[in-house]
């Protein structure tokens, strides 16, 4: 099979591919999110223990 | 027993839990999604009637079955919330709605990208399809609910009881394509007697669906920790991981 053929999917990359692709784009949001929200609350925190120190 | 539950039930305890073992269940989820997508879309054989359209199978049956499977753990967390008001669960149980509702979104849009070449539509009014678009609303409800009571605990306990009530649907969701015979086909893998599929399409999609779960299983720990540490930001042990890591 050949990579064009593979990419055409039989006539139905149309449909195949945005379901892959949204797939794709939706678990790599869900895993990126919190990531940066624990590191924004750690932040937030740091931030508030400095001003207490003070 | 409940020297168990009182340790790991713990906040603290539950955080760095959590930051010690997502890297793991997150690498044995990247794992199963490259052998899963590369069995599905390149092994495995095009269907005799469907041709190549029928691989979208391995992304919206695995998102199909997670939107149920995530609102059953969610409504398992209500109760111990209302009955033993623990707060890892009340963090579990707000970590999964999102997730939830991206699986059920994600179903939703993949199905209807499968329904135009096979059935002619984008989408009918047919009960499974119905009950599903019913448990989209369920999740936003509740992430709506979380958003608009300002106590986090009182949030947690009217989110529980909604998650409770919505269960009615998912047992609907599951008979619907028995109870209304319309397009949606019925069940393929899980039937009584053997699954009527071919076993180089049944292991890709079953690899697949670990994977969605233990993808499941990764992010709901992380979104856990972050509602844990969010309600926790006044603790000590909160303060003090912050001073370390947080500049």
């Amino acid at each position: 099979m050949s990579l064009q053929e593979f990419l055409a999917m039989g006539g139905y990359a149309a449909f195949v591919w945005p379901s892959y692709g949204l797939a794709l784009l939706i678990l790599l949001i869900n895993l990126v999110a919190p990531r940066l929200r624990e590191r924004n609350t750690l932040k937030r925190i740091a931030r508030g223990n400095r001003r207490a120190r003070r | 027993m409940f020297h168990w539950i009182h340790k790991y039930g713990s906040p603290k305890y539950f955080y760095h839990f959590s930051r010690r073992w997502t890297p793991w269940i997150g690498g044995l989820t990247a794992l199963l999604l490259v052998v899963g997508l590369y069995w599905g879309l390149v092994v495995a054989p095009a269907d005799y009637q469907q041709g190549d359209s029928y691989r979208i199978m391995f992304v919206h049956v695995p998102a199909a079955w997670m939107s149920m499977f995530v609102y059953m753990a969610m409504a398992v967390s209500g109760v111990i919330v209302l009955v033993w008001r623990m707060k890892v669960a009340e963090a579990f149980m707000r970590a999964s709605a999102p997730l939830g509702a991206s699986f059920t979104f994600l179903a939703l849009v993949t199905g209807s990208l499968w329904g135009k070449p096979m059935w002619g539509t984008y989408w009918v009014w047919d009960a499974r399809l119905t009950s599903e678009l019913i448990l989209l609303f369920l999740y936003l409800g509740f992430i709506a609910l979380q958003s608009a009571v300002e106590d986090r605990r009182t949030a947690a306990r009217a989110g529980a009881v909604l998650a409770l009530v919505g269960v009615v649907n998912i047992p609907i969701i599951h008979y619907s394509v028995e109870w209304w015979s319309t397009l949606h086909q019925g069940a393929t893998v899980t039937k009584i007697d053997a699954p009527s599929i071919t076993l180089d399409m049944l292991l890709p999609l079953l690899i697949m669906a670990v994977a969605f779960t233990t993808y499941f299983v990764t992010v709901a720990l992380m979104r856990a920790r972050v509602e844990i540490l969010e309600a926790e930001a006044n603790s000590n042990w909160a303060r003090e991981l912050a001073d370390k890591t947080g500049d």
